[in-house]
């Protein structure tokens, strides 16, 4: 038994680091991706092609954002901060699932 | 608009009470006019019926080397030579516009008789079907060519688009379009105005957007990226796909309300637009760079 809960605990040790690795990257797919978020056409991000300026530059997202939840909800419906926005609102219009939401918002920690 | 509520048009409120846009449609053109002018002080006023090259100095020098050999001459020609060909019955579009067809800043129309928008595609095939001829398709090939002679014989004319103040359906065809302008709609949540008033001059990508003061002043266009000639429907039509899940889709349902008989919603942004540009000079027949 000890054994086993040893062998558990050490799989999700190792797991998690490698799922948010793995979330960073697909968060970053999801937004570089002209089809799904596509938020460079607004929005400067380090390394990025071809980038707007219609959004402010998205770095040190989280020095400004400490709260997750909130960085979150700027993503799922921003209008609900500024309701002239014309930023998407990915989740509430279901542009991006919540699963998938969760993956940028990983990737977006990153910057 | 008053009588509005809904959540889904608390934007579009507060878009128009924060530009002051809240009475009838001259007071609206003064208010749009001012914003514009406001928010890019370089360019002066009858500049901004050059589109995007009326604010974006590197975009104008491109086009205006361009201009030296147009691309649109050769549908100039085509288009005059249309213009004065006989119908089967004996008479021509001349009959209709004029000897020169130089009526473009009329365009769109309101027809008081018929309470509906004609633009002046439509009035083109109007005539030539009611002369026993057959109409034009609306975005590209004949009609980009008449329109191009008798938009390039209109060039320096003011916009002089009228909503008469004693139709109660031309102005709830202003309306209309003015709410169509402001109004968030589609999957990504985009209204007209927020790129090309809020966001006017900020970059999508590569893509500068054009102050919305101006738009529809210089149609139709030789574009690049059409490599032909094309009808503000033609752009409207792609306005549609580059919103990407937009905007747009919900357009017709306006579209059923106004344009019943034309093939598609065009109008009504521009009839919404067209009043703001009046003293605008025409600068018609232009080339669109991207
Ligand atoms: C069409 C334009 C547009 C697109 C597309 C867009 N944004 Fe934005 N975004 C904005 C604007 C404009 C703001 C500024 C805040 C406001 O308008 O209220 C903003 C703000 C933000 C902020 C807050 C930044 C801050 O400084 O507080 C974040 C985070 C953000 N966007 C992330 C994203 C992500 C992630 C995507 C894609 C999944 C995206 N945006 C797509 C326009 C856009
Ligand atoms: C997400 C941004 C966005 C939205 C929303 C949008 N546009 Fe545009 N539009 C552009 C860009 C970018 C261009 C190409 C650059 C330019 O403005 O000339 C353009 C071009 C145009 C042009 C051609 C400009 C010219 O000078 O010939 C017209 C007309 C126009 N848009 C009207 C509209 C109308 C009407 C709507 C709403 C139904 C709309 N746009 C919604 C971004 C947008």
């Amino acid at each position: 038994m000890k054994k086993e809960l040893l062998t558990a605990l050490l799989a999700s040790a190792l797991v998690s680091p490698l799922a948010i690795a793995d979330a960073v990257k697909q968060g970053k797919e999801l937004a570089w991706s002209r089809k799904k978020g596509n938020c460079l056409t607004c929005h400067m991000v380090e390394g990025g092609q071809q980038t707007g300026n219609s959004g402010p530059p998205l770095m040190s997202m989280k020095a400004r954002y400490p709260d997750k939840a909130a960085l979150r909800e700027q993503i799922w419906d921003p209008t609900k901060r500024n309701p002239l926005t014309n930023m998407p609102p990915f989740g509430r219009n279901k542009i991006l699932t919540e699963a998938e939401i969760d993956q940028v918002v990983e990737y977006l920690y990153s910057l | 608009m008053k009588k509005i509520i809904g959540s889904a048009l608390a934007g579009t409120l507060g878009l128009s009470i924060a530009f002051g846009i809240s009475a009838g449609p001259v007071e609206d053109q003064i208010a749009f006019q001012k914003y514009y002018e406001n928010r890019f002080p370089d360019t002066p006023t009858e500049d901004f019926a050059n589109g995007v090259y009326s604010i974006l100095p590197t975009a104008r020098e491109q086009w205006e080397a361009i201009e030296e050999f147009p691309p649109y001459e050769l549908a100039i020609e085509a288009g005059e030579e249309f213009y004065n060909k006989t119908f089967a019955n004996g008479k021509s579009l001349a009959d209709c516009f004029g000897a020169d067809g130089a009526v473009r800043n009329q365009y769109p129309k309101w027809d008081s008789e018929r309470g509906m928008v004609v633009t002046m595609e439509l009035a083109i095939n109007e005539c030539l079907t009611a002369n026993g001829e057959k109409p034009l398709k609306y975005k590209k090939g004949k009609i980009t060519e008449v329109t191009a002679y008798m938009s390039f014989n209109s060039r320096g004319q003011k916009v002089d688009v009228k909503i008469p103040s004693d139709d109660p359906r031309a102005l709830a065809a202003y309306e209309n379009g003015k709410e169509h302008f402001y109004t968030k709609r589609g999957q990504l949540n985009f209204a007209c105005a927020d790129c090309h008033l809020l966001t006017a001059g900020n970059l999508y990508r590569a893509d500068t957007t054009s102050p919305g003061f101006g738009h529809g002043t210089h149609w139709p266009v030789f574009r690049s990226k059409w490599q032909s000639m094309g009808t503000l429907h033609r752009r409207f039509n792609s306005i549609k796909i580059q919103d990407h899940r937009s905007a747009t889709n919900s357009i017709k349902i306006s579209s059923n309300e106004l344009c019943s008989v034309w093939t598609s919603l065009k109008p009504i942004p521009s009839i919404f637009n067209a009043p703001r540009t009046s003293g605008i000079p025409l600068f018609s027949v232009a080339m669109s760079y991207e």
